[in-house]
C-alpha cells in the first residue's frame, strides 16, 4: 500500500475552554478526494488550518507528504498545496491578472502561468478589470485559479462552490476529476451539496469536533440503512391492500423500503400488470449526513456527563 | 528574498496605484519649497529666507506630519489582510511570517523614503540653485535622512499596532492615539517636567528622556546644528546635549528596529 499524502493521528484542539477538535483520525491517499461535512462550527476549517500547518494540533500527530506541516522545513512543501479559504477578499483595487501574478510569484511561478490559470477558470476576460468590479461567482473562480497554482499535490478547497451557477459548479467538478486523475488529493470542505456524491471518494460527516463517520457513500449508507424509496406508478391504490407491501407504505403510493427487502419489494410490484413505471432511489448524501446528525443527537442525552465532563465551564 | 521582493513590489505598487507616493510627495514638495520661500514673511522680508530658519520650520512641521503619513499608510497592513482574510491565506504559501513583515516593510518603507527625498529634495535643489552653497546640500541631506528615518520608525509603530489589533477601526483609533502621545503629550509633559522640578531634572537626564520619543530624535538632529535663535521651547534646553548627530541617528534606526522586532514577535504569536 502506498503511504498516504496525508495523515491525522489522533489529533485534537482546543481554543481554551471549546473543545474544536478531538481524536481525530485521517488517512487520506494520493489521487484521493473526500468529502468533509459537518455544519459551521463543526471543526471543518480547524482542520484544513492544521493539515496546513497555520496552527498545530494540542495532541497527536499530523504528517503531511512525510512532513509535519508547521514544521519550518515544511516551507517548501507549501507550494504543492493549494487552499481556498471560505470566505476570502482579494486585493480589491488590483486586477484579477495582478492578484494571481502575485500569488504565482509567492510560489515561484510566472505571470503566464497565472494568465492561463485565469483561462482555466474562465475569467480570461475580466483580467484587466479590477477585482472590485467582480460578481461573487467570479471571485469564486478567481479564489479556484489561486488554489491550483503550481499543480498542487494537495488541494484543500473550503467551500468551493459557493456562489458558482450550475454551469460553472459542473466545470468546477470536471476541474477536480481532471486533478484526481493526475494525481492530486483534494480535500472538499463543504455543507452537504447536491451533486458532489459522483465526485468523492470518500465522506467524512464531523460535528463538534467529532468524527461522526468516515468511509465510502456506499458505506455509509449500508451502516445508516436508511430505507430506500419506491414509487410505482398507475396502481391506482391498490397497494395498499397488499399485505405484503401494506407495512411499507407512505402516503398513497410511495413505499420506503430496508435495503434487504429491495428485491422482494421489487418482485412483487412487477407482478401487478397495470404497473406502468417504477421509481427506485436510494437515500442521497443528504439523507444520510442527516441520518449521522440525528445520531449524536440521540447519543447526547444519556452520556452528556460523559462527554462534556472536561469543559464543563464552557456548557451551558 | 525572492519572496520579500514580491511582497515588497506589491506594496510599493499599491502605494503608487493608492496615489500614497504622489500625494505625499506633492505635500512636502508644497511645504518646503513654501518654508523655503515665504518663511520670513513675518518677519517683513520674501523672498529665500535663512538656512537655519528654512530647516527649523521644516523640521517643526514634518515633526507633526511624518509620523501622521507613516501611521495612516500602514495601520492596516495586517489587519486589514486579516479581517480580507488574505492574511490566513498569505501564510499557507511558501512565505515565513519575518518574510511577510520585511516585504511589507521594505515596500512601504521606500513610499516614503522617495517621497521624503522627492519633496524635500526640491527645496534643497531651489536653495542651492539660488546660493550653490554646499552647505545647503549636506544639511538637506540630513535632514532628509532623519525624517526618512523617523518614518520609518513609525511605519514599525504602525505595524505593532496592525498585529495587535482585531479590527481596522481600533487600529485606526490606536494609531491616532499613538501620534498625538508622540507629536504632542510627550512634549508637554517634559515641558512641564521641566518647569515643576525647580533644580531636579539635569540636561543629561531631560536628553535622556528624549530619546524615547523617535520625533524628539528627529527635532534634535536637525536643530542641533543651528543657532538657538531660531529654535525654542524646550528643545533649546537640549540642544546643547552632547550627543553628535551620528549618534542620534542611531538611536532613531533603533527606533525602527525594535518596534519592527517587537512587531515580528507578535506577529509570530498571533493566533489566525
Amino acid at each position: 500500500m502506498k503511504t498516504p499524502l496525508v495523515s491525522l493521528e489522533n489529533v485534537s484542539k482546543h481554543y481554551k475552554d471549546l473543545s474544536a477538535l478531538s481524536a481525530i483520525n485521517l488517512h487520506l491517499a494520493q489521487g484521493e478526494v473526500l468529502g468533509l461535512f459537518g455544519h459551521n462550527g463543526a471543526g471543518k476549517t480547524t482542520l484544513m488550518k492544521l493539515i496546513l500547518g497555520v496552527i498545530s494540533p494540542d495532541s497527536g500527530h499530523i504528517s503531511v507528504m512525510g512532513i509535519k506541516p508547521d514544521e519550518k522545513s515544511a516551507w517548501h512543501m507549501r507550494a504543492k498545496m493549494g487552499y481556498l479559504p471560505e470566505n476570502v477578499m482579494f486585493y480589491e483595487q488590483l486586477t484579477g491578472l495582478e492578484v494571481i501574478t502575485y500569488f504565482a510569484r509567492l510560489k515561484g511561478h510566472s505571470k503566464a502561468h497565472a494568465k492561463a490559470l485565469l483561462e482555466q477558470v474562465g475569467i480570461a476576460h475580466a483580467m484587466a478589470r479590477p477585482v472590485k468590479t467582480y460578481s461573487k461567482g467570479m471571485r469564486q473562480r478567481l479564489g479556484l485559479a489561486q488554489a491550483f497554482i503550481g499543480e498542487p499535490k494537495l488541494l484543500l478547497l473550503d467551500e468551493p462552490t459557493v456562489g458558482l451557477d450550475p454551469s460553472a459548479t459542473a466545470e468546477f467538478y470536471q476541474s477536480v476529476d481532471e486533478l484526481k486523475t493526475q494525481g492530486t488529493s483534494v480535500v472538499l470542505c463543504s455543507h452537504v451539496l447536491p451533486g458532489v456524491e459522483q465526485h468523492i471518494d470518500r465522506a467524512m460527516i464531523i460535528s463538534g469536533g467529532k468524527t461522526l463517520a468516515l468511509g465510502t457513500i456506499a458505506e455509509l449508507r449500508a451502516q445508516a440503512n436508511l430505507p430506500i424509496k419506491i414509487k410505482p406508478h398507475g396502481l391506482n391504490g391498490s397497494l395498499a391492500h397488499d399485505r405484503l407491501l401494506q407495512p411499507y407504505l407512505h402516503g398513497a403510493d410511495t413505499l420506503y423500503v430496508p435495503e434487504q427487502e429491495k428485491l422482494t419489494v421489487l418482485r412483487q410490484l412487477l407482478f401487478d400488470d397495470s404497473l406502468r413505471d417504477i421509481t427506485v432511489e436510494s437515500a442521497n448524501l443528504e439523507q444520510v449526513y442527516q441520518y449521522y446528525l440525528a445520531q449524536v443527537d440521540k447519543i447526547k442525552m444519556p452520556s452528556q456527563s460523559e462527554s462534556d465532563s472536561e469543559n464543563n465551564k464552557a456548557g451551558a | 528574498m525572492r519572496e520579500i521582493f514580491t511582497v515588497a513590489n506589491k506594496e510599493f505598487h499599491d502605494g503608487l496605484r493608492n496615489r500614497w507616493l504622489l500625494s505625499i510627495t506633492l505635500i512636502f514638495a508644497v511645504l518646503s519649497v513654501g518654508l523655503t520661500y515665504f518663511g520670513a514673511a513675518a518677519s517683513g522680508t520674501v523672498g529665500i529666507t535663512s538656512l537655519s530658519s528654512t530647516i527649523a520650520s521644516l523640521a517643526s512641521l514634518a515633526v507633526f506630519l511624518i509620523p501622521l503619513i507613516a501611521l495612516l499608510l500602514s495601520y492596516d497592513s495586517f489587519v486589514g489582510e486579516q479581517e480580507g482574510g488574505t492574511l490566513l491565506l498569505l501564510l499557507t504559501y511558501p512565505l515565513s511570517k519575518n518574510q511577510l513583515l520585511l516585504g511589507k516593510f521594505f515596500g512601504q518603507g521606500s513610499i516614503i523614503a522617495l517621497a521624503t527625498l522627492l519633496g524635500f529634495g526640491a527645496s534643497a535643489l531651489l536653495l542651492f540653485i539660488q546660493h550653490s552653497d554646499v552647505a545647503i546640500l549636506e544639511t538637506f541631506a540630513y535632514f532628509i535622512l532623519s525624517a526618512t528615518l523617523l518614518g520609518l520608525s513609525f511605519i514599525a509603530i504602525a505595524y505593532m499596532i496592525s498585529l495587535v489589533a482585531s479590527e481596522k477601526s481600533k487600529a485606526a483609533g490606536v494609531a491616532l492615539i499613538t501620534w498625538f502621545f508622540f507629536a504632542l503629550v510627550f512634549d508637554l509633559a517634559l515641558l512641564a517636567l521641566l518647569v515643576g522640578t525647580d533644580s531636579g531634572l539635569s540636561q543629561n537626564l531631560l536628553t535622556l528622556l528624549m530619546m524615547l520619543n523617535p520625533a524628539d530624535i528627529f527635532r534634535l538632529v536637525n536643530l542641533a546644528g543651528l543657532s538657538s535663535a531660531d529654535v525654542n521651547g524646550a528643545l533649546a534646553v537640549a540642544i546643547k546635549a552632547n550627543l553628535s548627530q551620528a549618534q542620534l541617528l542611531l538611536i532613531l534606526l533603533g527606533w525602527i528596529m525594535v518596534p519592527l522586532a517587537i512587531a515580528a514577535v507578535i506577529f509570530k504569536h498571533k493566533k489566525l
